[in-house]
């Protein structure tokens, strides 16, 4: 790899990270768009229950309400468990 | 009736104003008469993109306010014969602006032309609000750039969840992405999100991608709408985007980069 080659592959396409970015952006603000006001307090409370158990981070639960249909929402819980911290019944 | 159209963006200083000024312009190129209404409240420039600014009397809030009429207020172009533009306010008074005072003046307009471009301020406060609540039709003004494009998502929520069409139940506003200042030479680098790029993210359909353009600055200095200057990338890009708007199937140019000649380089062009 020749010098001139060493400084072209050093320099990132930049186009692509906010491609990339904004694709996760966008998507998360949609959904907090189109969810009822009271998911993100859901959010914390549900983090606060599972914090008497478990030590968790923030950005180990996430709630989100999808609308199946018409009549049926669903509502998904999804906790991220550290590997080592987890804890005998 | 008039058709409602309202160029928004969320974010400040993509290209709102000049792309209002460019259409309104255009549309009336086309024959059809038009009025662009300056919904900036307080920071109205409007005028100084059209070249008007020294012929305002009277307002958009006067007019609101009954202190003066229509008539009295609309400015009538010096260039075209069935274009008007009506200014905004110079006013501090943030709520100058209210529902049913802008539905009256637009009902009034409505009775008189084909086409009402409202030129949304930038942000998401009453006046942006104001200037989308009544639209048929929303240009959502983008820049390729991560801050440009988060902000057109968020306005398009407002476009479907807050204005006239969606509280009562309508078909929806027609949403029209128009890129501006785009960059193909930055593109081909990989240094600038590309169309497709932009498309993909939003998902609305692309009426016009304007290129990044000196002729829009010497446009706004000599107070010349841009897509008078026929000669320029900026301004033949706005014609093509005017002729998609009326329903004209026109293919899209300057999204790649342009080989120029070495004399071309030397003497531009």
């Amino acid at each position: 790899m020749s010098l001139l080659d060493y400084f072209r592959s050093s320099k990132k396409n930049t186009a692509n990270q906010a491609k990339e970015r904004l694709q996760i952006i966008v998507a998360h603000e949609r959904r907090r768009r189109t969810s009822p006001d009271y998911l993100p307090q859901l959010e914390r409370d549900i983090l606060e229950v599972i914090r008497k158990y478990v030590d968790i981070a923030d950005d180990q639960v996430s709630v989100t309400l999808e609308k199946s249909s018409d009549e049926l929402s669903v509502l998904e819980l999804n906790v991220t468990f550290p590997e080592d911290k987890r804890q005998g019944s | 009736m008039a058709k409602i159209i309202v160029v928004t963006s969320g974010k400040g200083g993509v290209g709102k104003t000049t792309t209002s000024a460019a259409i309104g312009t255009g549309l009336a190129l086309k024959g059809h008469k038009t009025v662009i209404v300056d919904f900036d409240i307080g920071l109205r420039n409007l005028d100084l993109i059209m070249g008007c600014e020294r012929r305002v009397v009277y307002d958009f809030v006067n007019v609101i306010n009954n202190e003066a009429n229509l008539k009295q207020a609309l400015i009538k172009d010096k260039r075209l014969e069935n274009l008007f533009i009506l200014p905004a306010s110079q006013t501090r008074d943030k709520d100058a602006l209210h529902k049913e005072g802008v539905e009256r003046v637009l009902n009034e307009l409505s009775e008189e032309f084909e086409f009402i471009i409202c030129d949304s301020p930038a942000g998401i406060e009453s006046g942006a609000m104001m200037a989308l609540y009544f639209a048929d039709e929303a240009i959502v003004v983008t820049n390729p750039e991560v801050s440009s494009v988060r902000d057109s998502d968020r306005i398009l929520g407002m476009l479907s969840s807050k204005s006239r069409r969606a509280e009562q139940g309508l078909p929806g506003i027609k949403e029209h992405l128009l890129l501006t200042r785009y960059n193909p030479e930055r593109v081909q680098k990989g240094e600038m999100l590309s169309v497709d790029d932009v498309n993909e993210i939003l998902a609305i359909k692309l009426l016009g991608v304007i290129p990044e353009s000196q002729a829009v600055l010497n446009a706004s200095n000599s107070g010349q709408p841009v897509i008078l200057d026929t000669e320029s990338d900026a301004g033949q890009a706005y014609l093509d985007t005017v002729a998609r708007l009326l329903g004209e199937n026109v293919q899209f140019r300057f999204l790649n980069v342009e080989k120029k000649g070495l004399l071309k380089r030397i003497f531009g062009g």
